[in-house]
């Protein structure tokens, strides 16, 4: 336990970095997600294809394989960023393709008449979408976007895999330094409890706050 | 008129909304094909559309290469999925059992393992073992780790599958003079299993997915294996990494496919719903369709 009290400092950076990873790319996957999601459900068809395109690819991708090809393939076609923005990027792209998914189901789950009524009282697709219909869908999604995000926060263990200095590779740097796996790796575990856990209740008391009382 | 994705967010559209529309549609179709233009500009600009580039696949013994990479991810996904479902339903009944230190402990085990990432798992594995003088190929320590956070998964899988059935199954079993067991096992279980296979199945889908992280090991899976094409041949390596990509999203995709086959028959024959199962990317959208057609029955 002592490697563990003895390297707080380790463990503190790569937790900073996690935290920042699963933040940054949660904010950005909800928008990726919403935009995909409308242009799923489009009256345009090139938007429809082009929405269903882009989630069948990134969610049928295993996260290595997509965060090894943008950071070691697309330098060859110039896209280059530092590997921090890169994770972010692939994680909030490949969180997106499933939040989009859900936000989809939450759309379709509104009720008709709800869609019927802003129809007959002469809303817009948009008005319709932004003043009847996606604020119903967003609060009957909260628990999936819930496990969404704390599925992200595990993943952004995979940036440990292309040398991302947060947790795991924190972790796993610190055991090759002291060839203590099993206390340098249970706090790495804990730390991970540490986000999940209180992550969890703060959406459960989003989730209560917007539930809708029938 | 229910042709479209939408539901009912726009009514059979008039002369104007149609212009609009298609309007939209070649402003949309327009704005993709420059998109596209540009992807390919970019590759060519690069020399990534060269042929020599994408000469090596013209050679079977690169693709027989790629093969076995495949073959080894799927060696090793069922080698874990057949021992996680083995440990899931251990889990699962020891969750449920009456005994209370049971169930707390199988309780404990799998809200820890659901908790941490996969890759933690698999690091830990691989530094822990060859410590106490256990040194397994990368296989095995791929398929102990898969193992170790699977059977936690489809332990609440499990779970739920049985939960969701009916009590009145169970009474009905018992009223009948079948102990507890008995009862699990000619009627709670048959039933459970029925309708987890959704599930089950998505849970396939995102192990295979987790397989690819055995490059770290390096366990000769997909993608360890395009990423060797590009260490012998470093200008293929982009191209091997997206034909990887491809594979994947084939088999991926053909998988799915078979979920929701799988998932509608299932609602059509037995007017059961899936599993709600909590946890996982897939299984959260999966969960979320499924309110989604609750609530519109």
């Amino acid at each position: 336990m002592d490697v563990v009290t003895s390297n707080l400092d380790d463990y503190a950076s790569g937790f900073w970095v996690t935290i920042q990873l699963a933040l940054v790319s949660y904010a950005l996957a909800l928008v990726i997600g919403t935009v995909v999601a409308i242009m799923r459900v489009s009256p345009i068809a090139p938007a429809r294809a082009a929405g269903l395109a882009f989630v069948e690819t990134v969610r049928n991708t295993p996260l290595p394989v997509l965060i090894v090809l943008f950071v070691f393939g697309f330098p060859k076609i110039g896209i280059r960023y530092s590997l921090f923005v890169s994770a972010i990027i692939v994680f909030s792209a490949y969180t997106g393709a499933f939040v989009s998914e859900t936000i989809r189901s939450g759309i379709n789950s509104v009720s008709r008449g709800q869609a019927e009524a802003a129809r007959s009282i002469g809303l817009t697709f948009g008005q319709t979408l932004s003043q009847v219909v996606l604020p119903q869908a967003f609060r009957t999604v909260v628990p999936p976007l819930a496990n969404l995000f704390i599925a992200l926060t595990k993943n952004t263990s995979i940036a440990a895999a292309v040398a991302v200095a947060e947790l795991t590779y924190r972790a796993d740097q610190l055991n090759t330094a002291t060839a203590q796996p099993i206390p340098v790796f249970l706090g790495a575990g804990v730390a991970y409890l540490v986000l999940t856990l209180p992550a969890g209740f703060v959406f459960g008391a989003v989730e209560r706050r917007v539930a809708i009382k029938r | 008129m229910s042709a479209r994705g939408g539901a009912v967010l726009y009514d059979a559209l008039g002369p104007r909304a149609r212009r609009r529309v298609l309007l939209g549609s070649i402003g949309a179709g327009v704005v993709l094909a420059l998109l596209v233009y540009v992807a390919l500009r970019r590759f060519a600009d690069n020399g990534q559309l060269d042929a020599e580039r994408w000469e090596l696949f013209t050679h079977g013994e690169v693709w027989r290469f790629l093969g076995e990479g495949l073959l080894n991810t799927l060696k090793a996904a069922a080698l874990a999925m057949g021992f996680a479902v083995i440990l899931g339903a251990v889990l699962a009944l020891g969750r449920l059992a009456r005994n209370k230190p049971t169930s707390w402990l199988t309780g404990g085990y799998v809200e820890t393992f659901r908790a941490v990432p996969l890759l933690l798992l698999i690091f830990f594995t691989a530094r822990l073992l060859p410590k106490y003088g256990i040194n397994l190929d990368a296989l095995w320590i791929l398929v102990i780790a898969l193992v170790v956070y699977n059977g936690a998964v489809l332990g609440e899988i499990f779970r739920a599958g049985i939960l969701s059935l009916d009590r009145g199954q169970t009474e009905a079993a018992y009223a009948i003079g079948l102990g507890y067991w008995s009862a699990m096992l000619y009627v709670v279980i048959p039933q459970a299993i029925r309708r987890m296979v959704p599930a089950l199945v998505s849970q396939l889908i995102t192990l295979l997915k987790d397989t690819s992280l055995g490059f770290v090991l390096p366990y000769e899976e997909l993608l360890r294996r395009a990423q060797i094409v590009g260490e012998v041949e470093p200008g293929s390596l982009l191209q091997g990494l997206l034909v990887a990509a491809a594979i994947y999203v084939a088999v991926n995709f053909s998988l799915s496919r078979l979920a929701r086959w799988l998932e509608v028959r299932q609602r059509r024959r037995y007017r059961a719903g899936a599993v709600e199962v909590s946890g996982i990317e897939d299984l959260a959208v999966l969960e979320a369709q499924s309110e989604a057609a609750a609530g519109r029955r």
